[in-house]
């Protein structure tokens, strides 16, 4: 029986609820590793076939609980499946990470986790992308089709990232000094709210802070028309905060030291926060930022082992796991996929498998804006 | 015969100093001419580089108000992080170089130990002393000196107070081989002809110690001069320093050139300042402190 085989059959086993999700990934394991140690002679054969793979590929991604979710539920057995080993490698943002890869050679890197359709069309536009061949990922089927239109949209039909899961950036208040009344009533303006005067926080992510101040003025956040408008709003609210985030860890430690009363957050963040037991808020306001996070291929990569980590990683088991590690609802749809019983509960999660109710970044509009915006961002939140 | 030998001897300390310029080429010269023609680019619309020669980023950074506000706050707070570490690095620089006692060599290790500690984790201990929670709002609110927690954390007085933590070692040891090289003999000659304590160190120590003082101090002013962890971590939104807007534009906003011109900035005025020591004081002094 060669490995795929065996997988079925364990897949299958799974499915039909004869094994948990823990046997079931740690039988998956222990075939991986039998099948390395007893292939030996029978791996000559197949020499020649395996020349083309390759020994490793390098994914990247944002460190913490979502890197831990990852290696434990999806690249362990993936290299036990297939001995092809994942390096996993961590960074603070999409920004940092572009510059990475902007000064190496390609091949050099090959997935990486980013965030939303703003950084799939930037990588793109910088001839970073590949062109995925969706017949080796079965489980595309499955993905979203509003999460993954959009990409399409933007590399003429083709993908070169598949939607991997998604949240929103909310208003993360702390319950024992702010109401669910009043963040409800106030909404994005509790943030520029006198009476929290540095106990307000913020991401210092010049994207983030124009969709707040557009909201805070009133504005479309996709087709702001006053612009200085939204700049008052950002040095209103840099001038009432304490501290400007630059890491989900720091926004964590932020609210749970509380130092900060009320910043927005990243839904999945705050509720590893209210797991833990600390009484925090959250509140998706009207307008409020939605966004989907990809697993991105980048050009040069090994393509046929990169699309198989794809498939792997779109797999039920395994997508639900690492969203139960992660607390961002999988890119799955609801509709097509039984997705368990803790997804439904987290904050963001769509039932609908529409996502209608969320507004993201029109790429286009935040792109054409990104050089101007994020250089005087840099400005205003300095006091200028 | 002749010609060759005296020919061989003109080449020879070329030779034997080939593999530090080969190794200094390649790991500074070079990377630092990158950096030069790079800052002649222009980052474009699409975030694709525009190879040319253009004087674009350079107009700017000589000539923006932001940058030159940021500059000079940048090196108000080098210098006093430097104040402060020279004055508080003396005292235990010339307690250890004075001390009678045998554990002198425990003293100098002891020295050592933050430089074992990550530096990012050495600042981050900071929010747990000064954070709302932490343990001195912890303390006083115990006592019951205070009834709600002092906001003692992100701005530029906790700055100052990382970057001193950071850099004190570095000041503490200057000044101590400094007064270590200092003939004992000299101090008492002058007590013996009529100075007190304080009067023979002033007159005597004081003075032959300036070296180390000075070497220190150069080094504080530079890596302070030079970092952006701190601010990142301990600053507020205003308390940026100078490389905290060349990490800013290389990473976040992708523009290498205008990047490139503002680290030769730094680079130029950091460097300036240590020809001007090397002139006044040269440099060996530094390089004391480390063998």
């Amino acid at each position: 029986m060669d490995d795929t085989k065996r997988y079925e059959r364990l897949l299958s086993r799974y499915k039909n609820g004869d094994i948990n999700r823990r046997t079931f990934l740690t039988v998956l394991g222990a075939a991986g590793a039998a099948a390395g140690i007893i292939g030996g002679p029978m791996g000559m054969l197949v020499k020649s076939a395996k020349a083309a793979t390759p020994e490793q590929v390098r994914f990247d991604g944002w460190g913490g609980v979502v890197s831990e979710a990852f290696e434990k539920y999806a690249f362990e057995p993936y290299t036990k499946k297939t001995g092809i080993k994942v390096v996993s490698g961590t960074f603070g943002g999409a920004d940092e990470y572009l510059a990475r890869v902007k000064s190496s050679q390609p091949g050099e890197f090959n997935l990486a986790h980013l965030s939303g359709v703003f950084d799939y069309a930037r990588y793109h536009g910088l001839g970073l992308s590949s062109e995925l061949n969706e017949a080796n990922i079965p489980n595309l089927k499955t993905v979203i089709t509003s999460l993954i239109e959009p990409l399409r949209k933007i590399s003429d039909g083709k993908l070169s990232a598949v939607p991997y899961d998604y949240g929103t950036t909310g208003i993360a208040y702390n319950r024992k000094h702010i109401s669910d009344d009043e963040a409800r009533a106030k909404g994005a303006k509790l943030m520029i709210d006198d009476a929290y005067k540095g106990k307000i926080g913020g991401w210092a992510e010049w994207k983030t802070r124009i969709w707040y101040g557009a909201l805070q003025s009133d504005q479309d956040p996709n087709n702001i028309g006053d612009m200085e408008a939204v700049w008052d709003m950002i040095r209103k609210n840099r001038d009432l905060v304490l501290k400007y985030w630059t890491s989900g860890a720091e926004l964590m430690s932020l609210l749970a030291e509380e130092e900060i009363y009320v910043t927005e957050g990243w839904s999945g963040r705050i509720r590893a926060l209210q797991d833990q037991g600390h009484d925090i808020g959250y509140y998706d306001p009207k307008g409020g930022l939605g966004w989907q996070e990809c697993i991105f291929v980048l050009k040069g990569s090994p393509m046929a082992a990169c699309e198989e980590l794809l498939n792997f990683m779109l797999e039920p088991e395994v997508a639900i796991a690492v969203a139960e590690g992660q607390f961002y609802p999988p890119a799955l749809d609801p509709k097509k996929v039984e997705l368990g019983k803790i997804i439904p509960t987290l904050p963001a999660f769509d039932p609908s498998g529409t996502l209608d109710g969320l507004s993201f970044f029109d790429p286009a509009y935040w792109n054409k804006n990104e050089a101007e915006w994020s250089k005087k961002f840099s400005r205003v939140q300095r006091g200028y | 015969m002749a010609a060759g030998v005296a020919r061989a001897q003109k080449h020879a300390p070329w030779i034997l100093l080939s593999p530090s310029l080969v190794t200094i080429g390649f790991l500074l010269i070079i990377p630092m001419m990158f950096i030069v023609v790079y800052s002649f680019w222009l980052r474009t619309a699409t975030g694709a580089d525009q190879v040319g020669f253009y004087l674009d980023n350079w107009q700017e950074v000589l000539s923006d108000r932001f940058y030159r506000d940021i500059l000079l706050q940048t090196l108000k707070i080098a210098f006093f992080t430097t104040i402060i570490c020279a004055v508080v690095g003396y005292i235990p620089a010339y307690f250890v170089a004075n001390t009678k006692m045998r554990s002198k060599t425990f003293l100098l290790i002891m020295l050592m130990l933050p430089f074992w500690i990550s530096y990012i984790i050495r600042t981050m201990s900071w929010i747990n002393i000064l954070g709302t929670s932490g343990a001195i709002n912890g303390l006083l609110l115990w006592v019951g000196i205070i009834d709600s927690p002092l906001n003692m954390l992100y701005n530029q007085t906790t700055v100052i107070l990382g970057l001193v933590h950071y850099l004190l070692p570095f000041m503490i040891l200057n000044v101590y081989v400094s007064l270590e090289g200092i003939d004992k003999n000299l101090t008492e000659a002058a007590e013996s002809l009529g100075c007190n304590g304080f009067q023979a160190f002033r007159e005597v120590t004081l003075p032959l110690s300036f070296p180390g003082l000075a070497a220190g101090s150069l080094l504080c002013f530079v890596l302070a001069s030079g970092t952006y962890i701190t601010p990142l971590i301990l600053g507020g939104p205003r308390d940026a320093m100078f490389a905290n807007l060349v990490f800013e534009a290389i990473i976040t906003q992708l523009n290498w050139p205008l990047g490139s011109a503002l680290s030769l900035v730094l680079l130029v005025l950091l460097g300036a300042l240590v020809v001007i020591y090397t002139r006044y004081l040269g440099v060996d002094q530094i390089a004391k402190s480390f063998r």
